[in-house]
């Protein structure tokens, strides 16, 4: 971002470093008593951009709720640049994660505000400045992101890629060192999807110290942008390293993961024969 | 089914019910909490006074005149059998300033500007856009809910007054402009009739209804992703339809305790 840019004041120094590792030790997590991640231990470097990877349901996205503190975890803890979230005083913890940016699958942008007025919204209900002053922060990172001209459009009149970039923009507008990001490739079309993989990458290069986790399942945004990967199966880490290693490992279910290979008995569920019944029902109404 | 299981689910049901009466009342002392710690009240609360206020004048208006004209009417043919038409000044204006106004402006409120609420925050509660707000150290309570309780606390009396004089005047319309009754005597029982306790009362009856209809709106809106009976669009509408079905029954039962502390 450029020196003019808006800065918040930094009070949530965790660590000497400006780069915020993110440990899981021990992570038991889950909603009730439906347990959904089981005993994870792994770090997310700093600075760098690690991907959460997994098929639907594996707990990405609760790991994820983890991070940012939306739940609180059933054993183990999440250390962020060196600090035990979850033991530290409230106060304290806010101020790690005041650090953090977010975005969510579908941007979450608030329905009624502006494309400008989402992305300002950081500085508008936190820092004491003239309106012009902040509209002119949030033109600059929503140029950032190719959205200026969509500036005073509302995210009812945009595309979901559209509003993902929003989303972004959102995110980083308070410079945080951590970036986190849900599914930022879901449902876009190839073409956005590499255009959302570059805008990461142009971002990473801009801001080194920027921790930047992404959740996602989509193989090639993993390789385009992976510099460390986890990956989560039913809950369990069964990976984490870095993104060549990945591509060596063995392991027989890693290997179907990337090759993108069905498992034997998925297929073979395909193959059981359909009701009778029901197929004479289904033709008698086509031939209707 | 076991014998048992009858008056267990009774008392599971009761449970729940205080359950969710205690959330309620927590939600509302949180809201109410941060009407004094949050920067921006005034702006997000003149937001909400145009959305709940200015937004529901002419269906309040328009309610107002025809209650006011079908009390008129239904207060002139009893009140003529006794020969005291002369009355129907004091009958229309206590009716509407003591009860009617009150309850049917709540009631009203809570259908058009409570539906709303419960649906705007049930849409951002799906959509993860409270999450958002939430990550962005941005409280949601003093974001969405408190400058609504501001705002109710505003609206409801203004409205409450402004639908007690059209539907006096919707009484002026049928006692005196079709049935023939002297405007005057119209009039000076009005003014003879009503006291300030009536008015006052009215208005404290406006002011709790206001934030009860406000508290279960909000709270069932915010509260949608924890609904047990449907999830995603689904429980929005769901919790749209709660919103208004409880806030009608407790504005009547809450009518019913504030008219016998207030007689």
């Amino acid at each position: 971002m450029s020196k003019n840019s808006v800065r918040m004041r930094d009070t949530a120094d965790a660590s000497a470093s400006p780069q915020w590792d993110i440990a899981f030790r021990g992570l038991t997590a889950g909603y009730g008593e439906h347990v959904v991640l089981r005993d994870i231990d792994a770090t997310l470097p700093g600075g760098r951009i690690s991907v959460i990877l997994g098929g639907s349901g594996c707990g990405k996205s609760t790991l994820l709720r983890h991070i940012i503190g939306l739940s609180r975890p059933l054993a183990g803890s999440v250390r962020i640049g060196g600090q035990d979230m979850f033991a530290l005083p409230p106060a304290q913890a806010r101020r790690i994660r005041r650090r953090m940016g977010v975005l969510f699958q579908d941007g979450a942008l608030l329905g009624a505000l502006s494309l400008a007025q989402n992305v300002a919204l950081p500085l508008t209900e936190h820092v004491r400045l003239p309106k012009a002053v902040i509209r002119d922060a949030a033109l600059r990172v929503l140029r950032l992101v190719g959205l200026e001209d969509f500036a005073d459009y509302y995210p009812n009149q945009l595309s979901g890629g559209m509003r993902k970039r929003a989303g972004l923009a959102r995110a980083i507008i308070a410079e945080p060192r951590i970036l986190l990001c849900d599914e930022p490739t879901s449902g876009l079309d190839p073409i956005t999807a590499a255009r959302m993989d570059a805008l990461l990458l142009s971002l990473h290069e801009r801001f080194p110290d920027m921790s930047i986790v992404v959740v996602s399942h989509d193989l090639d945004s993993l390789r385009a942008i992976a510099d460390h990967v986890l990956v989560l199966r039913e809950g369990k880490a069964v990976f984490s390293g870095p993104l060549a290693e990945l591509e060596a490992c063995d392991d027989p279910y890693l290997r179907r993961f990337l090759r993108r290979e069905a498992d034997a008995g998925d297929v073979a569920a395909q193959d059981s024969e359909s009701d009778p019944r029901v197929r004479r029902a289904i033709a008698a109404w086509l031939d209707a | 089914m076991n014998i048992f299981s009858l008056p267990a689910r009774l008392g599971e049901r009761c449970l729940r019910g205080v359950d969710a009466l205690g959330g309620m009342t927590l939600f509302f002392l949180e809201g109410v909490r941060h009407i004094f710690t949050t920067r921006r009240i005034f702006i997000r609360t003149l937001q909400q006074l145009y959305a709940i206020g200015y937004q529901s004048l002419f269906v309040i208006a328009l309610i107002g005149i025809f209650c006011g004209m079908v009390l008129g009417l239904q207060g002139y043919y009893t009140l003529v059998q006794f020969g005291s038409v002369g009355m129907l000044g004091s009958a229309v204006s206590l009716s509407l300033i003591r009860e009617l106004g009150p309850v049917l402006t709540a009631i009203m409120l809570a259908g058009r500007a409570g539906s709303s609420m419960a649906a705007e925050i049930g849409v951002m509660r799906i959509s993860d856009q409270i999450d958002a707000l939430d990550v962005m150290d941005i409280n949601s309570m003093a974001y969405l809910v408190s400058p609504r309780l501001v705002a109710a606390l505003i609206s409801f009396p203004l409205l409450t007054a402004i639908f007690d004089t059209i539907g006096i005047i919707g009484g002026y319309l049928t006692g005196v402009a079709m049935l023939g009754i002297n405007e005057g005597a119209y009039f000076y029982r009005i003014a003879h009739a009503v006291t300030l306790d009536d008015v006052t009362g009215g208005f404290l009856k406006a002011v709790v209804f206001g934030l009860l209809v406000t508290t279960v709106c909000c709270h069932q809106g915010y509260t949608t992703h924890q609904r047990r009976d449907s999830v995603g669009p689904e429980a929005v509408g769901n919790a749209t339809t709660s919103a208004v079905v409880i806030s009608c029954v407790l504005i009547l039962v809450a009518d019913y305790v504030l008219t016998s502390f207030l007689l």
